[in-house]
């Protein structure tokens, strides 16, 4: 997959990106390192909807990209597409960049108590499902894949952070000994 | 980007028709991660364009556009590709113009911005349905085309009579009862009448009525509940509940027994039985067809039939002419049985000699068109070659008296008697009054032609 630099679009946590980081580079076995620039959202705001174009942010951060690597952006604000009401986030399907809101998955959103490694876990799931449209991966419907379509938390958590084997080898990934999708 | 639904996007082609640049790259890229084949126009003469050159299962369009508006579009769209799926994309406020949209022919409308699983949901639920109808259009297809494989066949004026009495009758509800001989092909003719019928689509349900006991055709026809009698170890549907909306046909109807008799007439009147050792009624609806090649006049005579049951099912009348009254479909029918079976078999046989033609011409085939069918399967299997020769065919046909190599009246007397005892089945008495003789001298020529 080539080395993947994390970028904080507006305030984002660093301890947040850090354990990202570490995390996605054990399981895309890439170096991977993380950045907060100062990129300014605002442009992609709407403010009639309140809420950020993810597309318009993936051109704000696609320059950002490592030679032959992909470049993610993690935002805290809450992302959307003309037509749809929200994303989770977007990519450049087999392009260079990838964006992902950690809006919506938060627990507190649902009237649910705070609950960090919750969080964190869906954080690593939606950036491997967004990374692996940068690969040229589509949604694939084996069961407990993160490449599974998902557009409420409950189907992010119900889904591992990982590719099944199938998705894995269109990558060039060997699927993890210890991962639980075959 | 959320998405929640399976789909098989494998070859389901979508097109975006919308004049916001933004909202064609966002739905295209939204879809393209999804597996479908996504194209993108900016108007209405850009979709148009698209549809020449390629094929669309689904187009999204956009109520309002410059030009040629999404209404607009969609009655082109109906016109040019009558089969293709719209759902309309429409602002908020615009409602009222989408629902005209879904009164002309829309599959459904989304109001922007959409749920992205609302918007999953429609598009998946539209090309469900569209694979839905087309799977239904080809079973149809597929049904009609193995039914009419097995159609009555024929060109003889008898055979003509036949097919014009089911043409009539088969687009009714009424209850037709199929007269002839073993073998003429009577399944045929109901299996027509049911194929012609509205009921096309539902079970065709035959019942051999002269294989059964009482209790066992009782079971046949009306199903047992669970533990009915010994053996009943589930309960199981009858053929009246398996023909429901359909069409039964009771074949060798004439030798169902007095009190079978009973229970048919009341079922077919009502339309409702019990099962064997159930309580409750059950309410079917279905088409009856009957046949039979018993003469059911003589029976009724006899007492050996009911009439009310015999005028409960003579309502129409077709009578299906034995294969030696129609001789001129005897090619026709060796041709078709000949390539039915040369494929089945995978042999190259292709035709029949003339000699072999004129023998099944002159032959009196007494076991109607099965007998034929028989003879060419037999001759397919054994012939050599590319053409069914004299050799190939049965030693019945062969050899029959029908086409006899000795012509002098002495053999001509013979076999007319050997045939006068078939038909009376033996009885010398009535065969001596169709002869013309007293019986004494017709025991005569038994003994000296060994007729016995």
């Amino acid at each position: 997959m080539g080395p993947i630099l994390i970028v904080a679009v507006g305030r984002v946590h660093p301890g947040g990106l850090t354990a990202l980081a570490h995390r996605l580079h054990t399981l895309l076995r890439t170096p991977v390192s993380e950045t907060i620039p100062d990129i300014d959202p605002q442009s992609a705001f709407d403010p009639s909807r309140q809420q950020y174009r993810s597309d318009l942010l993936l051109e704000l951060i696609a320059d950002r990209a490592p030679a032959d690597g992909k470049v993610l952006g993690v935002v805290s604000h809450d992302l959307f597409i003309p037509v749809l009401t929200y994303v989770f986030g977007e990519a450049e399907l087999g392009g260079r960049a990838a964006v992902v809101s950690t809006f919506r998955l938060h627990n507190e959103l649902y009237g649910l108590e705070a609950d960090a490694v919750l969080l964190h876990e869906r954080l690593v799931k939606e950036a491997m499902h967004e990374l692996g449209h940068t690969v040229g991966l589509l949604h694939c419907y084996t069961p407990g894949c993160v490449m599974q379509p998902s557009s409420h938390t409950d189907l992010v958590d119900v889904k591992s952070e990982m590719f099944c084997r199938n998705c894995a080898l269109q990558v060039g990934l060997e699927p993890l000994p210890t991962s639980p999708v075959q | 980007m959320p998405e929640t639904i399976k789909v098989d996007h494998q070859t389901a082609r979508l097109l975006v028709v919308d004049d916001e640049a933004v909202v064609r790259t966002s739905l295209s890229r939204w879809f393209e991660e999804d597996g479908y084949q996504v194209a993108a126009a900016s108007d209405a003469a850009e979709a148009l364009r698209f549809l020449q050159l390629q094929q669309f299962d689904l187009a999204l369009v956009d109520i309002r556009m410059p030009g040629m508006d999404g209404m607009e579009l969609q009655e082109r769209l109906r016109q040019v590709c009558p089969d293709l799926l719209v759902i309309i994309i429409t602002a908020f406020g615009s409602v009222d113009t989408a629902v005209q949209a879904l009164k002309q022919g829309a599959f459904d409308y989304v109001t922007k911005p959409v749920d992205p699983d609302h918007l999953s949901h429609i598009v998946k639920n539209a090309l469900a349905q569209r694979k839905l109808t087309e799977d239904k259009s080809r079973l149809e297809s597929e049904v009609s085309r193995l039914a009419s494989s097995g159609e009555f066949k024929g060109e003889s004026d008898g055979a003509r009579k036949v097919k014009e009495l089911v043409t009539t009758a088969a687009p009714t509800d009424t209850t037709v009862m199929i007269r002839g001989e073993s073998g003429t092909g009577k399944e045929l003719v109901a299996r027509a009448l049911h194929m012609g019928s509205p009921r096309r689509y539902f079970p065709f349900i035959p019942l051999n009525c002269g294989g059964f006991t009482d209790s066992l055709l009782e079971s046949e026809l009306f199903g047992h509940e669970k533990g009915a009698f010994t053996g009943a170890h589930y309960r199981r549907k009858g053929k009246l509940e398996l023909a429901d909306g359909g069409t039964l046909f009771l074949d060798e109807v004439g030798n169902v027994s007095i009190k079978m008799q009973m229970d048919l007439l009341r079922v077919l009147e009502s339309k409702q039985f019990v099962r064997v050792g159930g309580t409750r009624t059950v309410e079917v609806d279905f088409r009856t067809i009957c046949a039979t090649n018993r003469d059911l006049e003589a029976a009724m005579r006899s007492g050996e039939f009911r009439e009310d049951l015999y005028y409960r099912l003579n309502v129409f009348v077709i009578n299906v002419p034995p294969l030696r009254e129609r001789r001129e479909d005897v090619s026709m029918l060796a041709q078709h049985f000949l390539s039915e079976y040369a494929r089945a078999t995978n042999k190259p046989v292709e035709s029949i000699d003339t000699d072999a033609m004129h023998c099944m011409m002159e032959y009196r085939w007494p076991g109607n068109v099965r007998e034929l069918e028989n003879a060419i399967e037999r001759a397919v299997v054994v012939c050599p070659s590319r053409s069914i020769r004299i050799d190939d065919l049965p030693e019945d046909i062969r050899h029959s008296p029908d086409h006899p190599d000795d012509l002098s009246l002495e053999s001509m007397e013979k076999r007319h008697m050997a045939d006068v005892l078939r038909r009376t089945g033996g009885n010398v008495t009535r065969a001596a009054a169709i002869l013309g003789i007293n019986r004494v001298t017709l025991y005569n020529k038994i003994r000296k032609y060994s007729l016995r």
